[in-house]
């Protein structure tokens, strides 16, 4: 079977919202897929059409051959969704909650170990406790279960990483390349840029359409300006500085040091240094760096504005 | 169908294991039942009165004493003054006041139309009423008697009595427990099925699980009976503690079928559930689907004619009663506990209940959407 997901011109708005603007994308059969953007991009709108749960507006998508809105029926058996919000039942016990989902998916745990064993030998320390009452990286782990407890062909998982721990969330990520071996497509939507480097391709987002569509390598490998990291003390007072040079071509604040690229392809950084001088800022730490999917993500996102 | 049953397991493990609500469910219509099957009475005990008695003479004396013999009548004080009796009933101590001018024994002696006054607190007009009626009836008793004598001491006139025979049918002595409890008992039902219902589903909205069971191959019909039967259940054993208690405490004999009235209770409570399930569809929160369930609730049931007969409304609202399922059960159940009707009897009406019953979960069904 061959388990792909192809969208086309695919459009939905709320109201005067519009939330999906003409999405075209095609994830490969086996594919680990990211949807990366900040929130309100539209990843959720994404996975609420995929998932039969929304109407498009206009366009169409098809996963794994069955067309979205027609054979609904058939993609909600072959599709495992896991919302950006817990939605399991926190009164039942975990155990409850998955022999609950494999039962209206016609199916006994058992007969589906296979497919989540290395998850649930995690969870299953706390098989009798009700899903309310676990942690959220657990919560999450469950939640994993129970979409995959039927076997499916795609996987569509929304932002299963937010509010979990690093720890938690490094095992998730191991927990998904143990699935991807297994065959199953996989769609992960991620507000965290640095998730991006663990899918085999992503797709950036913003305000409903997609920026760029690429290997992680390959997105960086897209960002064809030299990219320089400043440290000061006053890390406001450079940022205003750098804001105010006549030849920048973008700046932005990355935790404690500033991101900075310059129109210029000749540039000279003494002169840069010498400006940041003029202004009573002497000991501000230079250097060159390699750009990071948020950089490339930055310069998009700064394109897609100035072109409109 | 196995889809059924799991949903149907998993509904009754939530309702069990819900700690708070449990009681809510079972307990309290029992509480309720006999609570309000006492409370909700309209007989009149304890009617405080004040006599103002001007007059001293022995008629006005007897009168007084047959209001004291009475046991609906408290006489609590006698005075010559209007002034104190109205202060009374200004505190809200004596609920009435019987005033006596001075004379009224000669009158009475001399055959002629001897007067009574009477001031009725009319606060709580339904109770005015009764008060009224109470006193009245005292009043004419003490007539009659007063006009047998009469007519022994002078047997020249002739006086002509009319005196009205009556009796109540279904409910002999007019007891108000037999009238009240079949009425409190489709309350009680009514607000389990309505409101759980209503509540159901919108909360699985609330909460987000809905999202993972939309995603399922679950059909609409299917969740939708899920979530039915376990309150339709619910709705059966409350009627069953309800009728036990009718029967075997309140001793009120059941004449008609219990079949019958299970019949009845199950198409009523399809259609008062599909009313429910209808709110929890139209609704995004359980705050919302409280209030409207509430409004339609107070409607029916203070249409319903459990406490005031529905045959002194208004025209427009007896038309209106025809939507409400609460005044055909109130009337199919008093129709079968009491009078023992039986299935034709009774026919019409489950008919109506029937249709009603059918098209309001049809329109349920139909609005609950998977795909929004």
């Amino acid at each position: 079977m061959n388990s792909t997901v192809s969208i086309n011109n695919l459009s939905k708005s709320y109201g005067d919202v519009s939330a999906l603007k003409e999405i075209n994308l095609n994830i490969k059969s086996g594919e680990l897929f990211g949807l990366i953007g900040p929130d309100g991009a539209g990843k959720t709108t994404l996975f609420r059409l995929l998932a039969t749960l929304l109407l498009p507006d206009s366009g169409s998508a098809a996963l794994c051959g069955f067309e979205m809105v027609k054979e609904y029926r058939h993609i909600r058996n072959i599709l495992g969704y896991m919302p950006g919000k817990f939605s399991l039942y926190q009164d039942l016990t975990v155990l409850e909650n998955l022999n609950f989902f494999a039962t209206v998916f016609n199916t006994r745990i058992e007969d589906n170990m296979d497919m989540i064993r290395d998850i649930w030998v995690q969870i299953e320390p706390f098989k009798d406790r009700p899903a309310g009452k676990l942690s959220g990286g657990m919560k999450q782990k469950l939640a994993l279960c129970c979409a995959l407890i039927h076997q499916p062909k795609i996987l569509l998982l929304d932002e299963p990483t937010t509010g979990v721990d690093a720890v938690s969330r490094s095992e998730f990520w191991q927990m998904l390349k143990g699935l991807k071996s297994k065959g199953i497509t996989i769609v992960v939507a991620t507000p965290y840029m640095d998730e991006a480097n663990l899918c085999e391709r992503v797709a950036l987002m913003q305000s409903g359409e997609i920026l760029s569509l690429d290997s992680p390598s390959g997105i960086i490998a897209s960002f064809e300006k030299d990219l320089y990291s400043f440290e000061a003390k006053d890390t406001y007072q450079l940022l205003l500085n750098l804001r105010a040079y006549p030849f920048v071509n973008s700046v932005f604040l990355f935790g404690q040091s500033v991101h900075y690229t310059d129109v210029r392809d000749d540039f000279v950084l003494s002169d840069l240094k010498d400006y940041l001088k003029s202004k009573g800022q002497d000991h501000v730490e230079i250097k060159q760096i390699a750009a990071g999917i948020e950089d490339c993500f930055m310069a998009l996102s700064q394109q897609n504005t100035v072109q409109k | 169908m196995r889809t059924i049953k799991f949903i149907l397991q998993k509904e009754f493990l939530q309702i069990f294991r819900n700690k708070s609500m449990l009681p809510v469910i079972f307990v309290m219509p029992i509480i309720q039942l006999c609570v309000l099957v006492f409370a909700a009475t309209y007989e009149m005990k304890n009617t405080n009165l004040f006599v103002v008695d001007k007059d001293l003479s022995s008629h006005s004396r007897e009168l007084i004493s047959k209001f004291n013999g009475s046991p609906f009548f408290t006489v609590k004080d006698i005075d010559f003054s209007i002034n104190n009796a109205e202060d009374e009933l200004l505190k809200d101590d004596v609920d009435a006041i019987l005033v006596f001018e001075n004379g009224f024994g000669k009158l009475v002696d001399k055959k002629e139309p001897a007067e009574v006054q009477v001031l009725v607190n009319a606060i709580d007009a339904s109770a005015a009423g009764l008060y009224n009626a109470y006193i009245l009836s005292v009043i004419q008793e003490y007539n009659l008697q007063l006009k047998a004598k009469l007519q022994i001491v002078g047997k020249d006139n002739g006086i002509h009595l009319v005196q009205n025979t009556y009796s109540f049918l279904f409910n002999p002595e007019m007891k108000y427990i037999p009238y009240m409890l079949p009425g409190i008992l489709v309350l009680l039902v009514t607000v389990i099925g309505l409101f759980l219902s209503a509540m159901n589903v919108v909360r699985e909205k609330e909460i987000g699980t809905i999202e993972q069971i939309n995603v399922t191959p679950i059909k609409k019909y299917q969740f939708l009976i899920g979530k039915l039967i376990p309150f339709l259940v619910i709705g059966f054993f409350e009627l069953g503690v309800g009728l036990l208690l009718a029967a075997f405490v309140f001793k009120i004999p059941i004449l008609g079928s219990v079949w019958l009235i299970y019949l009845v209770a199950f198409v009523y409570l399809l259609t008062i559930l599909g009313i429910g399930l209808l709110i929890s569809t139209q609704t995004d929160t359980q705050q919302q689907a409280m209030f409207i369930a509430w409004f339609f609730m107070i409607i029916f049931i203070m249409m319903s004619g459990l406490f005031t007969p529905t045959d002194s409304m208004p025209m427009w609202g007896q038309k209106l009663n025809y939507l409400n399922p609460v005044a055909y059960f109130i009337k199919i159940i008093r129709m079968i506990m009491l009078k023992g009707s039986g299935f034709m009897d009774v026919a019409k009406e489950l008919g109506i209940l029937g249709v009603y019953a059918v098209s309001i979960l049809g329109i349920a069904v139909n609005r609950y959407r998977k795909v929004a």
